[in-house]
């Protein structure tokens, strides 16, 4: 019976002309931006959006959270010090008791900013505001977004390296031995790219799988969906933030030999 | 419904998956900033709070064991101090038990020479009256036999 549904729907959709997908208005919605225009640059607002919302009630909660602090902490005030802590552990595994202390903040925004915005694309009821094209969704699902959070990462390696060990820090390239230069030249374009293309393949992948479901059968078939996508939410938090930290702790290490 | 939705108006761009723009640079712009704003709202005071209380469970654990230490130290010297004073007692009731025993002894002597003393001189009492009663009776019966030959030599 759950077949005799599906094959109709199925035929229905244009799935064979990827043009008209993205013309396609009342279902899915695929690569369709909501533009703004700042001059002459063209913005995606659906992402600004999102983002601001998300970005005020990660600050919300640390603002509450952290508003009456005390010796023997509770309710809110526990989950940030939890939070903290996992950070700090994550950061000073990977970046070495020597400097992660510079960096956690970086690298705890990284996976505060990247879980919200993969949950609150996944939690968030998004589609009861409706913008004149394109959706709102979790930022993360942008390329845009994983991009300029890769980026940063790529500087914020190349900055600690270099200010933690002047012109040394280019010795890296060539240990243990000179054969490696052309590799490590080629790791740092690929280190950024690995990072976003992980984190937007899987979070826009999860967003249409449960928009297909969705549009196929809405009710509850794409639920376990929806766990598996907060899961893999998390855990791309988790892998982008612990890379970076991993970058960054690469480049401030020092050799002793 | 939202006013400033009308902004855009203008050529719209073609969109698609891979649309990079002007969004690229103001995110990472946005994500910096968020990363100062974090750091002060955050990170910093709750690695403050932490911090410290990390360090009072340190000196509070410090504080205990010296505590202890010192405890231990007292009993040690209770303990010894009880020690002493027991040994202490057991001299006291030691002493006090041979005092007695001698007491005791002095006593059962003094008892005994008297009671010796008392069977002498009663001794001696009843010697002295046995002779005593002797010489009566050595009379008496002088007398009497006086009178039994008065008697028959009256006859």
């Amino acid at each position: 019976m759950l077949l005799q549904t599906l094959l109709p729907l199925a035929e229905a959709l244009p799935a064979s002309d990827p043009e008209l997908m993205v013309e396609e208005t009342n279902g899915l919605e695929i690569g369709q931006h909501f533009y703004w225009h700042l001059g002459q640059l063209d913005l995606h607002g659906q992402i600004f959006l999102s983002s601001w919302i998300l970005i005020g009630a990660l600050l919300t909660i640390v603002v509450v959270g952290t508003r009456r602090m005390e010796r023997k902490p509770g309710g809110l005030q526990n989950l940030l010090e939890f939070l903290w802590d996992y950070i700090r552990n994550l950061s000073r595994e990977q970046i070495g008791e020597a400097a992660y202390r510079d960096w956690m903040p970086f690298v705890g925004t990284l996976f505060l900013f990247i879980f919200f915005c993969n949950w609150g694309g996944a939690l968030v009821p998004w589609r009861l505001v409706r913008l004149p094209s394109g959706e709102l969704g979790a930022p993360t699902g942008d390329i845009n977004t994983t991009v300029a959070l890769a980026l940063l990462v790529s500087l914020a390696y190349f900055y600690a390296g270099l200010s933690r060990k002047g012109l040394r820090y280019f010795e890296y390239y060539v240990e243990p031995t000179p054969i490696m230069l052309p590799f490590k030249i080629v790791e740092d374009f690929t280190k950024p790219l690995s990072l976003s293309f992980r984190l937007f393949g899987n979070i826009m992948a999860d967003e249409l799988t449960v928009s297909v479901l969705v549009l196929l059968l809405p009710l509850f078939v794409p639920l376990p969906m929806m766990f598996l996508g907060l899961f893999t939410s998390a855990i791309q938090a988790l892998i982008f933030a612990t890379l970076a930290a991993y970058y960054i702790g690469e480049a401030v290490h020092e050799e002793h030999a | 419904m939202i006013n400033w939705l009308s902004l855009a108006e203008a050529p719209v761009p073609e969109g698609g998956l891979f649309d990079f723009d002007a969004t690229l640079p103001l995110m990472a712009i946005q994500v910096v900033i968020l990363t100062f704003i974090l750091n002060k709202l955050f990170f910093q005071p709750v690695g403050k709070v932490v911090e410290e209380r990390e360090g009072f469970v340190t000196t509070s654990h410090k504080d205990a064991k010296a505590r202890l230490a010192q405890v231990q130290r007292l009993e040690d010297d209770l303990k010894a101090r009880l020690q002493e004073a027991r040994q202490e007692a057991q001299a006291v009731i030691t002493a006090a038990e041979d005092e007695v025993a001698t007491l005791h002894k002095a006593a059962l002597a003094e008892a005994k020479a008297s009671a010796m003393k008392l069977r002498e001189e009663a001794r001696a009492d009843i010697k002295a009256q046995r002779s005593a009663a002797d010489v009566v009776l050595a009379e008496e019966s002088r007398r009497l036999a006086d009178l039994i030959i008065q008697r028959l030599v009256a006859t």
